[in-house]
C-alpha cells in the first residue's frame, strides 16, 4: 500500500493516497474522478500504474536507503524473517574456529567477508579507482571448453573465480587490476564523448603460472531489488519473447540460457547474473556464499579449493554445511523481497518525452518496460504483480565492445543478459558513483548506451543521431526508473 | 499478535468512500492541519522543545562518559581489582544516560556522522585482544602492526576490514574492562591483572591495554562533546537548521528516529535477531551482560521523545489535536513495551538461549511484539500528520 502527496493519474489528482491493487474501490473512485475532469492536454501521459515499479511491492523512498526497504506488501508476521535475513546479509564472516560459531567459515579464499561488502546498501558495487583495490567486483575465470552440464571449465590452481584475499595462512590467489584507454567518438551533431575501454589483468598469481588461454569476465554487484519478483515471471513469458534466428527482422534476437539447477540436478531456465547463469535466487545467493565469501551451503557443500591449493584444502571448516538451511533461507528471503521503488516525475513531460525517445530507438525490444508475475509464484509477496523491471531476461549479443570472450552455459562471449533497469536513476542516490554495465565501465548512463553495440547497435545509432535536448529528455526517462 | 491494517489503507478507503471524490478535480482538498495556525505554532513549540532535549541528553551522556574517562584514568594509572570494579561502575552508569539518546538517531543528525566511533557493533573482540584460543589475537598484541597506540591509529582501525571490525567506542571499551564472556550466569570477567606488568601481569603487553584503554575512554568523551556542540544552541551548528527548517520537516525527522529504533534496530536487529539465533555475540552488550539496560534505555528514550518531558511538549500534544485516540494508544503502546523489556528477566544471553515456551524466552518474544506494534502506530502517527515513514517492523 502505497502513499504519496502527488498522486496523479491522467493528469488528474485524485487526493493524497494512492493505493495500487485495491481493485473496485479505487475503480469506481477513478471514473468518477474521470467523469468529473476537463479533457487533459494533448500529448504523452503517464501508463496506469507505471510509477509502481515493483507492482505492490513499490516503495516510495528517493533516499540513501531506496534500495534497503522490504517489500511494502509484506505481512506483519513475514517480516521477522526479512529483519534476520538482512542482518546476515551485513554482518561479515570470520575465519573458523571461532566463539562466533554461527558465522565462522570465511574462505579459504574469498571476495569479501560480507554480502553487503559488495552489495553496500543492497545496492550496485563499481570498479576501483585510481590506487583502490578491487572490493565490489570480481573476476570469473576460465579456460576454452565446457564441463558436464555446459558450465565454464575451471583454471588449474585457481578455479573459477579469483579470491584475491585468504584466511590466515591461505595466500590469496593474485591481485586483479584494471587499465583503461580512453577512446573519443561523437554523436552526430558533432558533440565529443569519450569512453573508457577497460583491460584486466591478475598481478602476482599465487598458484603457479595462469594458462596462456586464460579467459577473465569482470563483474561488479548488481543492485539487489526485485530479485523475487523476476523470479516470479512465468517461463513461457520469457521463452516468447526468443527470437533467435530474428525472424522478425527487428535486428535483436534473443534467447535464454540453460543453465544447472544444483538442487533439481538439471538443466532450468536462467534468469540471474550478468549472463543468466543462475536458475533461481537461492542458487544466486548460495552460489554467491560460496563463491564470493567461501562459505558451503546444502546447496554447495564442498569449499572451492583446487587440488593444486594445499593451504587451502587443508584450512578448518566452520562446520558442514557453514551456513545452515534456515538461515540460508532467511537471506533467501530477504534477497527475494527489497522493495523496488517507485519511480520518480512519470508524468513530468520532459521525463514522458524520453520514455517516447527510448521506445522510438527500439531500446524495448530487450528492456521490455512491463511483465506480470505469476499468481502461483513461490514468494507471496511477488504473486500476480504487474511490474516495470525494463527487461526480457534474455541473452543478447551486445557486439565485440561489450564482449568477455568467456562462454557461461549457454551464453557465448559476446552475449549478455538485459539488466532490469528499475532503480537505476537511484544509483547515484545509494551508491555514490554513475558507473553502468557489467564492469561498471560507463561513467554515466549515455556512455553506457554508447557502448551497445551487435543487437543494440541500431539503437545506438538512433542515439547518436538524437540532438542534444532529445538525449537529455532520454536520460531524465532513465533517471526516473 | 495479530497484524493492523497497514494505516495508508484505512486513509485510502477513507478517501475512495468519500462522495467529494466525485468531484476531485474542482474541490479543494480538505485542509492541511499544518495550514492551521495554532497547529503550526504547537509544532515549533514541540520541535523547540525537542532541540532543547535532545542537548540535555547528550550533554547527560557526555558528563558521565567524563565520569567513565576519570575512572579508567584513575585504574590504568595504577591497576587493581578495585580500580577495575570502579570503572566498570562507570561504564554501567554511562551507558544510562547513551542509551537514552538513540532515538536522536537515523535522520541524518549529528550523531549519525559519528555513530560508528561511538556504539559500533557487534564487536569481533578479537580484533582487539586477545580471545581464548588466540592468546596473539588483536591491535594490543600486535606491535607491528600498530606502533603507537594513539586517537588516529584506533580511529583508522574502526571498520577498517568490514563492519564488526570495531577498534573503539562502547563496546570497545567493555570489553577491556569485561573480557569475554564465557559465564553462562554472569558477565566475562577479565582480571585486573591484564593491566599489570611484570610477574604478576595475567596477559602479554599490559602497557598497550593500559593506553588502548585510556585512548578509546578519551575519544569517546571527545565524540560525545562534537554532538553536544552541534546541538548546542548559536547560529552555526545543527540545531539552528532543526529549528530553522519547516517543523513538519523536523517532526518528521523525530518521527524518523523513534520508528526506526523501534522497529528495524530494536525489534529487527537487537532482539529479533538474537532470538532467532540464540547466539551470544548477537546481544548488545554480551561482555557485560547489560543488554537488559540498553533495551530498556532505548523503549525510554523512544517514549520521552514522543511524550516530552518536564512539562514540555512532544509530538503526542500535537498527535492530540488531531486525533486523540490515536495519540492514546501510541502513548499506552510506548509503556506497555518499556513493561515488556522490563520484564525479560536478565541476563539476556540467558533468556534467548532458553527453550521456547520458557517464561524467559517468551518475554523477550512478547517485547519484540510490543516493539512492533508501536512502530507500526508510529507509521500511522505519520501518516495522521501527513508525513509518510518507511519503517521496517
Amino acid at each position: 500500500m502505497i502513499m504519496r502527496d502527488d498522486a496523479r493519474i491522467f493528469g488528474c489528482p485524485i487526493g493524497q493516497v494512492l493505493g495500487a491493487g485495491i481493485g473496485l474501490a479505487l475503480g469506481l473512485g477513478l471514473a468518477l474522478a474521470l467523469a468529473a475532469c476537463e479533457p487533459g492536454e494533448p500529448g504523452p501521459q503517464a501508463e496506469d500504474g507505471e510509477a509502481l515499479a515493483g507492482g505492490e511491492t513499490t516503495v516510495f523512498d528517493a533516499t540513501p536507503n531506496a534500495f534497503s526497504l522490504s517489500a511494502r506488501n509484506m505481512s506483519f508476521e513475514r517480516r521477522q524473517r526479512f529483519v534476520v535475513g538482512n542482518s546476515f546479509f551485513n554482518k561479515n564472516w570470520v575465519q573458523a574456529p571461532s566463539s562466533t560459531e554461527g558465522r565462522d567459515g570465511l574462505g579459504p579464499t574469498f571476495n569479501a567477508r560480507s554480502c553487503s561488502t559488495c552489495h553496500l546498501k543492497d545496492g550496485r558495487g563499481r570498479p576501483p579507482g585510481p590506487d583502490e583495490e578491487f572490493v565490489s567486483m570480481l573476476l570469473r575465470l576460465s579456460i576454452p571448453g565446457a564441463g558436464p552440464h555446459g558450465e565454464p571449465l575451471a583454471v588449474p590452481g585457481y578455479g573459477g573465480q579469483l579470491g584475491p584475499h585468504g584466511i590466515d595462512g591461505v595466500p590469496g590467489e593474485g591481485t586483479p587490476t584494471v587499465v583503461y584507454v580512453d577512446e573519443a567518438g561523437s554523436f552526430d551533431d558533432g558533440e565529443p564523448y569519450s569512453l573508457r575501454r577497460p583491460t584486466y589483468a591478475i598481478e602476482a598469481p599465487a598458484y603457479g603460472p595462469l594458462p596462456d588461454d586464460l579467459m577473465i569476465s569482470p563483474r561488479v554487484a548488481p543492485a539487489m531489488i526485485g530479485m523475487g519478483l523476476l523470479e516470479a515471471i512465468p517461463e513461457a513469458a520469457i521463452v516468447a519473447g526468443e527470437d533467435p534466428e530474428d525472424d522478425d527482422g527487428d535486428g535483436i534476437s534473443g534467447r535464454v540460457n540453460r543453465v544447472w539447477d544444483a538442487g533439481a540436478g538439471a538443466l532450468a531456465l536462467g534468469r540471474f547474473g550478468w549472463k543468466a547463469n543462475q536458475p533461481s535466487v537461492r542458487q544466486q545467493v548460495a552460489g554467491a556464499f560460496l563463491g564470493d565469501i567461501g562459505i558451503t551451503s546444502s546447496l554447495f557443500t564442498m569449499e572451492d579449493c583446487p587440488a593444486e591449493q594445499a593451504e587451502c584444502l587443508a584450512a578448518m571448516s566452520g562446520g558442514s554445511p557453514e551456513i545452515d538451511d534456515g538461515l540460508l533461507d532467511d537471506v533467501v528471503f530477504y534477497s527475494s523481497t527489497l522493495a523496488v521503488p517507485a519511480r520518480r516525475g512519470v508524468d513530468d513531460p520532459e521525463v514522458l518525452r524520453g520514455k517516447g525517445i527510448f521506445a522510438d530507438a527500439g531500446c524495448e525490444g530487450c528492456h521490455t518496460p512491463r511483465l506480470e508475475t505469476a499468481d502461483d509464484a513461490a514468494i507471496e509477496e511477488a504473486r500476480g504483480q504487474t511490474i516495470w523491471p525494463y527487461t526480457d531476461l534474455l541473452l543478447h549479443d551486445m557486439g565485440e565492445g561489450l564482449a568477455d570472450g568467456r562462454p557461461d552455459f549457454g551464453a557465448d562471449g559476446q552475449e549478455w543478459r538485459t539488466p532490469p533497469l528499475w532503480g537505476i536513476g537511484l544509483v547515484e542516490t545509494v551508491n555514490g558513483h554513475t558507473n553502468f554495465l557489467h564492469d561498471g565501465r560507463a561513467r554515466s548512463l549515455m556512455e553506457a548506451i554508447l557502448w551497445h553495440g551487435g543487437e543494440g547497435e541500431r539503437s545506438r545509432d538512433a542515439v547518436l543521431a538524437l540532438a542534444a535536448a532529445d538525449r537529455a529528455a532520454l536520460v531524465a526517462f532513465l533517471e526516473s526508473l | 499478535m495479530k497484524p493492523k491494517a497497514p494505516p495508508a489503507r484505512r486513509a485510502l478507503l477513507a478517501l475512495v468512500l468519500a462522495p467529494a471524490l466525485a468531484s476531485a478535480c474542482t474541490a479543494p482538498t480538505p485542509e492541511s492541519p499544518w495550514e492551521r495556525a495554532a497547529f503550526r505554532s504547537q509544532a515549533l513549540a514541540v520541535v523547540e522543545a525537542h532541540a532543547a532535549a535532545v542537548e540535555a541528553d547528550y550533554r547527560a551522556s557526555r558528563d558521565a562518559a567524563a565520569d567513565l574517562q576519570a575512572a579508567v584514568d584513575a585504574f590504568v594509572a595504577a591497576p587493581s581489582a578495585d580500580g577495575l570494579e570502579a570503572a566498570r561502575s562507570a561504564w554501567l552508569a554511562a551507558r544510562e544516560p547513551y542509551l537514552r539518546t538513540e532515538v536522536h538517531r537515523f535522520y541524518g543528525g549529528p550523531i549519525d556522522a559519528i555513530e560508528g566511533q561511538i556504539n559500533a557493533w557487534p564487536l569481533d573482540e578479537v580484533y582487539i585482544d586477545y580471545v581464548e584460543g588466540e592468546p596473539d589475537g588483536g591491535i594490543i598484541n600486535d606491535p607491528a602492526g600498530t606502533p603507537t597506540i594513539d586517537a588516529d591509529a584506533l580511529i583508522a582501525a574502526n571498520e577498517a576490514l568490514g563492519e564488526d571490525t570495531i577498534s573503539i567506542g562502547w563496546h570497545a571499551i567493555e570489553f577491556l574492562l569485561w573480557g569475554q564472556d564465557h559465564d553462562p550466569a554472569g558477565p566475562g570477567d577479565r582480571p585486573y591483572t591484564d593491566f599489570v606488568d611484570g610477574p604478576e601481569g595475567s596477559a602479554a603487553n599490559p602497557d598497550r591495554r593500559r593506553a588502548y584503554l585510556a585512548v578509546v575512554s578519551a575519544l569517546l568523551v571527545a565524540d560525545l562533546t562534537t554532538v553536544v556542540d552541534a546541538w548546542a544552541p548559536g547560529d552555526a551548528g545543527y540545531r539552528a537548521d532543526f529549528l530553522g527548517d519547516d517543523p513538519k520537516a523536523s517532526i518528521t525527522k523525530i518521527l524518523l528516529g523513534m520508528g526506526s529504533l523501534s522497529g528495524a534496530e530494536l525489534a529487527g536487529e537487537r532482539m529479533t535477531v538474537a532470538f532467532e539465533t540464540r547466539e551470544q555475540e548477537d546481544e548488545h552488550s554480551c561482555f557485560s551482560d547489560n543488554t537488559h539496560r540498553d533495551l530498556l534505555g532505548d523503549a525510554l528514550g523512544i517514549q520521552a521523545a514522543y511524550v516530552g518531558g518536564d512539562g514540555e511538549p512532544g509530538v503526542s500534544s500535537l498527535v492530540a489535536m488531531i486525533d486523540p485516540d490515536l495519540d492514546a494508544r501510541l502513548r499506552s503502546e510506548l509503556q506497555a513495551s518499556v513493561d515488556a523489556i522490563a520484564a525479560i528477566p536478565p541476563p539476556f544471553d540467558q533468556a534467548i538461549q532458553a527453550a521456547d515456551g520458557e517464561p524467559a524466552r517468551e518475554a523477550v518474544r512478547a517485547a519484540i511484539d510490543a516493539l512492533r506494534t508501536q512502530t507500526a502506530t508510529i507509521a500511522e502517527v505519520a501518516a495522521v500528520l501527513e508525513i509518510q515513514l518507511n519503517l521496517e517492523e
